[in-house]
């Protein structure tokens, strides 16, 4: 079974049309991918469908407006990643 | 439907919560300036109309998911096919569903048929966020109203 981040890497290429040779577990969907948040919301969508969750952005947005997160804890793909198992983990608790 | 407002919306038919699903009317005006210029002699309803139609008709239903609460905007149009021309005088049955409700964003799935036959059909995104201002609320409350939103299906919802 696909890992995680290949998961993710492979919805980011699908849904944005970027090689999926230059999505690794370091780069950043915004500042290294140029995903803009409008296009980000397609690979929540997909993200949401794929693994039964329901990403959330708006905290996520809010923590990072607020100071209290970066972008790169939620949006540098190995920690997306890594909250996207937090979540799944968390609907099967 | 009041071209000149943008409110194409006349009526909600139905709205069901649990479903999450809508249906509205809309009757497009026989005479409108629109149509002097579009076209001159052949006049059409235009297609970014029929769509911002449909994307007031999932409005209605996003915010009534969102229990009043919250106003959505609409974000991204996808998929949208203008399958036939909409003439003035058309009666038209727009119905849309919730397709995915997301974390400050949903998306939806509409359709505009005249007389059973389907028009035109679009993907849509929309971010949604509390109501901007008191005022905002305040049209929408009244919009509402107006065009006989099911409040008690928000308390079955």
């Amino acid at each position: 079974m696909a890992s995680t981040f290949d998961q993710v890497a492979t919805i980011i290429a699908e849904t944005c049309d970027i090689p999926r040779d230059t999505i690794t577990p370091e780069s950043h969907a915004i500042d290294d991918l140029g995903i803009d948040s409008l296009d980000f919301l397609d690979i929540a969508f997909a993200i949401d469908k794929a693994f039964g969750i329901k990403l959330p952005l708006e905290k996520w947005t809010q923590e990072v407006n607020d100071g209290k997160a970066t972008t790169e804890q939620y949006f540098v793909l190995k920690n997306l990643s890594a909250r996207i198992d937090e979540l799944v983990a968390a609907k099967g608790a | 439907m009041h071209l000149e407002y943008f409110q194409l919306i006349d009526r909600i038919a139905a709205l069901d919560i649990g479903e999450r699903t809508i249906t509205v009317e809309a009757q497009v005006p026989k005479e409108n300036t629109i149509f002097e210029g579009h076209f001159p002699g052949y006049p059409l309803m235009p297609g970014v109309l029929l769509i911002e139609a449909m994307a007031q008709t999932s409005g209605w239903l996003l915010i009534a998911h969102l229990k009043f609460e919250r106003m959505p905007f609409l974000a991204a149009v996808k998929e949208a096919k203008m399958r036939d021309f909409v003439n003035p005088g058309d009666l038209l049955t727009i119905d849309a569903k919730l397709a995915h409700d997301g974390s400050g964003y949903a998306m939806t799935e509409a359709n505009i048929r005249v007389g059973g036959k389907l028009k035109c059909n679009a993907t849509l995104t929309f971010r949604h966020t509390p109501f901007p201002n008191a005022d905002m609320r305040g049209h929408m409350e009244a919009m509402a109203t107006k065009i006989g939103f099911p409040r008690e299906a928000m308390a079955h919802g």
